[in-house]
């Protein structure tokens, strides 16, 4: 795994300086460099249980040519493609919850297409900027983040009760129904509010901030936050792809090679899981994270261009 | 039925099945369209070799410099292998319209009202993010 992570920074390394002479350089040697760094993205995120588009943007934003309108319409892209995949065994196998999901994924999908709309009209080096910013805040979030394997809800909230926000998650680890309820709905679809804008506006899948509400703040069951966040990613990211493609911010020299990658690569990551060690995976995304943000925040600044 | 199956509301798992198979046709769609694009089978309407001198530039200004449409513009260019590769990725952006769709009767039909309005509003957003009204150029 170390030998890994060297490979994936030495590859991402090396492109700002073929990325300077894009124009000498051959134009096949992009989609290969993209379908390689992808399938190490895939890998890596699987076994650290994160989405690929925000590793992928900050990392193609800040080391490939591309402009960061084409990359972040490729991100959301990459992130719904996995959402899509992984959508039937979550919703089957009660993983996810469409009743849970409904409410939170209407919000963010709104605020979503605004957050495209904005950073789309925003300057580039405000959006780099802001990225980096962002992806710094993650940082800390995903090393400071608690989890709650079955959170105490005492009783559910008048909203999440009308909206019968419950039901029964059967775990097959093991073999417990467990009934669960949710609170602080109100306080879980203004956070949605927020995710969907950072989610339109980067181009970022936000399954690092949607496990979180749906865990802590709401009380879900640990498994059904991650389940349920993999599914509003296909939902919230649907919208904003949607302002990006029509925007005509869809490369498909970046964007098919990049996806194509990330699903290939999941695959070996989801085979791994097993025998990976979690916790040096999650320090590897942390280190790659901090690098690609602080890379962005540098870029948007002109600092290291 | 699996054995989870018993807790899983009727809806989800029709939604489930309808987010396999047109996911799994989309990726088809995407795969092959990137090979026939990639390989040169059929001619793109931005040459492959341009590409580097254009996608270093701010989407207004590469549509403008490549003479590519946005909105539903790639429509009349799909014969052409990258616009071809952009029907194959609206398909994806597809999917969880008509897994919406499908499940809306059956909210309706189950008396859920509440919770088929909210599926109706989340097709009515999703419809219009679709439709390119919302995405104007500046």
């Amino acid at each position: 795994m170390p030998r890994a992570a060297l490979l994936l920074l030495g590859l991402a390394w090396s492109f700002p300086a073929l990325a300077a002479d894009a124009g000498a350089t051959p134009w096949w040697v992009w989609p290969i460099a993209l379908f390689a760094v992808s399938f190490a993205l895939g890998v890596v995120a699987v076994l650290a249980g994160v989405g690929g588009g925000v590793l992928f943007v900050p990392i193609v934003g800040g080391f490939f040519p591309f402009h960061l309108d084409f990359v972040r319409g490729a991100g959301l892209l990459l992130a719904l493609s996995g959402a899509l995949s992984a959508g039937p065994t979550l919703l089957r196998a009660g993983f996810a919850s469409l009743r849970l999901a409904m409410p939170l994924a209407l919000v963010g999908s709104i605020t979503s297409i605004a957050g495209a709309l904005a950073g789309l009209a925003l300057p580039a080096h405000v959006v780099q900027t802001a990225l980096g910013v962002t992806i710094l805040a993650i940082v800390v979030l995903m090393w400071s983040a608690k989890k709650s394997e079955y959170p105490e809800v005492a009783a559910p909230d008048a909203l999440g009760a009308a909206l019968r926000l419950h039901g029964i998650f059967h775990d097959p680890a093991t073999g417990r129904d467990v009934d669960w309820k949710v609170h602080r709905t109100p306080a879980a679809i203004a956070a949605f509010a927020g995710i969907g804008v950072l989610a339109g506006m980067f181009g970022l899948g936000a399954g690092w901030a949607n496990v979180p509400v749906l865990n802590l703040l709401m009380g879900a069951p640990l498994k059904l936050s991650v389940g349920t966040s993999g599914f509003l990613l296909s939902v919230i990211d649907t919208s904003a792809a949607w302002v990006y493609f029509h925007r005509g911010a869809v490369l498909p020299l970046l964007v098919a090679p990049s996806i194509i990658g990330v699903m290939l690569g999941a695959r070996i990551g989801a085979r791994l899981l097993r025998v990976a060690p979690a916790a040096m995976v999650r320090r590897l995304v942390i280190a790659l994270l901090l690098v690609a943000g602080a890379r962005a925040l540098l870029k948007g600044l002109g600092i290291w261009s | 039925m699996r054995q989870s199956d018993s807790h899983v509301p009727h809806e989800q798992l029709v939604y489930a099945r309808w987010l396999e198979r047109a996911t799994r046709a989309g990726f088809a769609a995407l795969t092959v369209a990137f090979l026939v694009y990639a390989f040169g089978v059929v001619e793109p309407h931005v040459p492959l070799a341009e590409l580097p001198a254009l996608w270093a530039l701010p989407v207004d200004q590469y549509l403008a410099a490549s003479g590519s449409p946005s909105g539903w513009g790639w429509l009349a260019l799909v014969g052409r292998a990258d616009h071809l590769n952009l029907a194959a990725i609206a398909v994806l952006a597809l999917v969880t319209i008509c897994c919406y769709a499908r499940v809306v009767p059956l909210l309706v039909a189950r008396g859920e009202r509440l919770h088929a309005a909210l599926a109706l509003a989340q097709l009515a957003v999703l419809i219009a993010a679709a439709s390119g009204v919302l995405s104007v150029s500046h």
